[in-house]
C-alpha cells in the first residue's frame, strides 16, 4: 500500500518543530528516521495531515558531561553500535542496538524515535529503564526531564503532550564495578522480540558483594517495565547466588499477553530463563570475568 | 494542511551520478520517484514496511527502505540504485558476476537488494564471516534460493576483493 496525502515541512530546529506542533495539534506527525511511522503511514494505520522532518534540527553528537551520556535524539541505531563513548559508557546500549531491526532499520532509525514510538518490544526503551536514563523533552514552554521509568503509557503510547519533541536520552555513565547484561529472544533475528531483558549489576568496592541491580523487561506488558524492585532487591548484599530465585520471581509477577508471536506463558517461562541468564552475565562482567 | 497536499514539488534527485529533476507530492516515497517517475526497474516495491528489502538504495552510500524514504527528503543526497553498480555498456559488476557463478539468483526480484546490502558489508567489513553475512542480509527475503548460494556468492566477491587488496598493497 502507499500512504494517503499529506505535507511536509523539513525544520531546521527544536524550537520551529514545536511551534507547528502547537499549530497543528495531532494532525502533524514528527518523522526522525522513519522506520515505525513509514510503514505506519504506508499501511494507512497513521493518516497525519503534516509531517515535521527534524532529521535538521539538531547536529550535536553523543557527549559525556559529569557523570552523563547525553544521546542526542537523532543519533543512529548504526551509530550507536559503532560509537567510541557509547560503547565505552554505556555498552548496554551498544550491544542492545545490534538487535533492532536489520542493517537498513539501523542507517535510518533514531534514539529518539525508537522511544517516541514506544513500542513495548523496544530494546533501547528496555535499556533506558534499566540504566536509570532521563529523556529531555522540549515543549512550547521550554524543557523538561522526564525520567525513562516515566515515559511509557501503554501500547505505542508515552506521556509527551501534543507539542512537544524529545530532544536527548541521558543515561548514567557505567561505573568501575559495574556489570550489564542484554538477553533477547526472537525466532528471526531482526523481528521485534519476544522477551527481551536488560540488567545491570553494581558491586560494592570494598565487600565485593552486589550493592544494587536493575532488570527491565520487553515483550511482558503493553510497554516496557522496570522488574518489581523488591524482588530485583533480594540480590543486594550477596554474590549472585540468588540469580535463579530472582529470576523466577520476576516471572511469577508478570501476566504477559498472548498474541500471533507467543503465548502469554511462554513469554512468562522466557522472562525467567533470560532475567537468570542476564543476571548472572552481568554479575561476571561485574567481577571482572570476560564475558 | 490537506487542501495542499496535492501540491507536486520541483526537486533534484542525484541518482547514479546523474542529477534529474523531478515533481513530487510531499507524500511520494523515494521508490515511487525512482521507479514509477525514473523507470528504474531495479528499484522494486516488496512490502511497504522496511522488511523485505527489495526496494534497496544506496543513500549517502548506506543501504537504506526506499519504501520509507520520502522523495523530499533525498535532494542532496547521492542515490546508487543496483544499475549504478554497472558499467556505461551495462557491463556487471563483480559481485553480479559472483551471483551468477555461484547461481545466486532464481527470479532476481530481490536480487537488487541484496547486491546493494552485501556491497556496503564488504565495504565495511572487507572479508566478513559467514555469520556477518547472514547478520547482514537479514533483511533481505528471497523465496526462491534458500540463501545459501547467495552466502557463497557474497564470501566468494569478499576473498576476490581481498586479495586484490593483498596483491597491491
Amino acid at each position: 500500500m502507499v500512504a494517503a496525502a499529506f505535507e511536509y515541512v523539513a525544520v531546521d530546529s527544536y524550537a520551529e518543530a514545536v511551534r507547528l506542533l502547537s499549530d497543528h495539534g495531532e494532525d502533524a506527525k514528527v518523522l526522525a528516521g522513519g522506520q515505525s511511522l513509514m510503514p505506519m503511514l504506508n499501511l494507512r494505520l497513521a493518516r497525519p495531515g503534516l509531517l515535521i522532518d527534524i532529521n535538521a534540527a539538531d547536529p550535536r553528537a553523543p557527549s559525556v558531561t559529569d557523570g552523563t551520556l547525553a544521546l542526542p535524539a537523532l543519533t543512529r541505531h548504526r551509530m550507536l553500535i559503532g560509537h567510541d563513548l557509547v560503547r565505552a559508557h554505556c555498552p548496554l546500549l551498544a550491544e542492545a542496538v545490534r538487535h533492532v531491526g536489520n542493517v537498513r532499520v539501523r542507517n535510518r532509525g533514531t534514539v529518539g524515535g525508537s522511544l517516541a514510538h514506544a513500542d513495548p518490544t523496544s530494546e533501547i526503551g528496555c535499556c533506558a529503564l534499566a540504566t536509570d536514563a532521563r529523556v529531555v523533552v522540549r515543549g512550547p514552554d521550554g524543557e523538561r526531564i522526564v525520567a525513562a521509568a516515566d515515559l511509557f503509557a501503554g501500547y505505542w503510547s508515552t506521556v509527551l503532550e501534543e507539542s512537544e519533541v524529545i530532544t536527548d536520552l541521558v543515561i548514567p555513565v557505567r561505573r568501575a564495578r559495574q556489570g550489564w547484561a542484554f538477553q533477547e529472544m526472537v525466532r528471526r533475528t531482526s523481528d521485534f522480540a519476544i522477551v527481551a531483558v536488560a540488567a545491570v549489576v553494581e558491586l560494592d568496592e570494598q565487600a565485593g558483594v552486589i550493592s544494587s541491580a536493575r532488570v527491565a523487561l520487553a515483550g511482558v506488558a503493553d510497554r516496557v517495565v522496570p522488574a518489581d524492585a523488591q524482588l530485583v532487591a533480594r540480590l543486594t548484599g550477596g554474590t549472585g547466588e540468588e540469580a535463579e530465585s530472582v529470576a523466577a520471581a520476576i516471572a511469577r509477577s508478570v501476566q504477559p499477553p498472548s498474541d500471533v508471536h507467543a503465548s502469554g506463558s511462554y513469554r512468562q517461562r522466557l522472562t525467567g530463563v533470560l532475567t537468570a541468564r542476564a543476571l548472572r552475565q552481568a554479575y561476571a562482567r561485574a567481577i571482572g570475568v570476560p564475558a | 494542511m490537506n487542501s495542499n497536499s496535492m501540491t507536486r514539488y520541483p526537486i533534484v534527485l542525484t541518482v547514479n551520478g546523474q542529477d534529474h529533476e523531478v515533481w513530487a507530492l510531499a507524500s511520494d516515497t523515494l521508490l515511487e520517484v525512482l521507479h514509477d517517475g525514473l523507470g528504474l526497474a531495479d528499484v522494486r516495491y516488496g512490502c511497504g514496511e522496511g522488511v523485505c528489502g527489495t526496494c534497496t538504495i544506496l543513500l549517502d552510500g548506506e543501504p537504506v527502505s526506499s519504501c520509507l524514504t520520502l522523495a523530499l527528503q533525498a535532494p542532496g543526497h547521492p542515490i546508487t540504485t543496483l544499475r549504478g553498480l554497472m558499467g556505461p555498456a551495462e557491463e556487471m559488476h563483480p559481485l553480479q558476476e559472483s551471483f551468477l557463478r555461484r547461481g545466486a539468483a532464481q527470479c532476481g526480484f530481490c536480487t537488487p537488494g541484496i547486491v546493494l546490502t552485501a556491497l556496503d558489508l564488504v565495504r565495511r567489513r572487507g572479508r566478513p564471516s559467514r555469520a556477518e553475512i547472514r547478520y547482514a542480509l537479514i533483511g533481505n527475503l528471497c523465496r526462491c534460493t534458500g540463501y545459501t548460494k547467495i552466502l557463497d556468492a557474497v564470501e566468494e566477491y569478499a576473498d576476490l576483493v581481498g586479495r586484490e587488496d593483498e596483491s597491491e598493497s
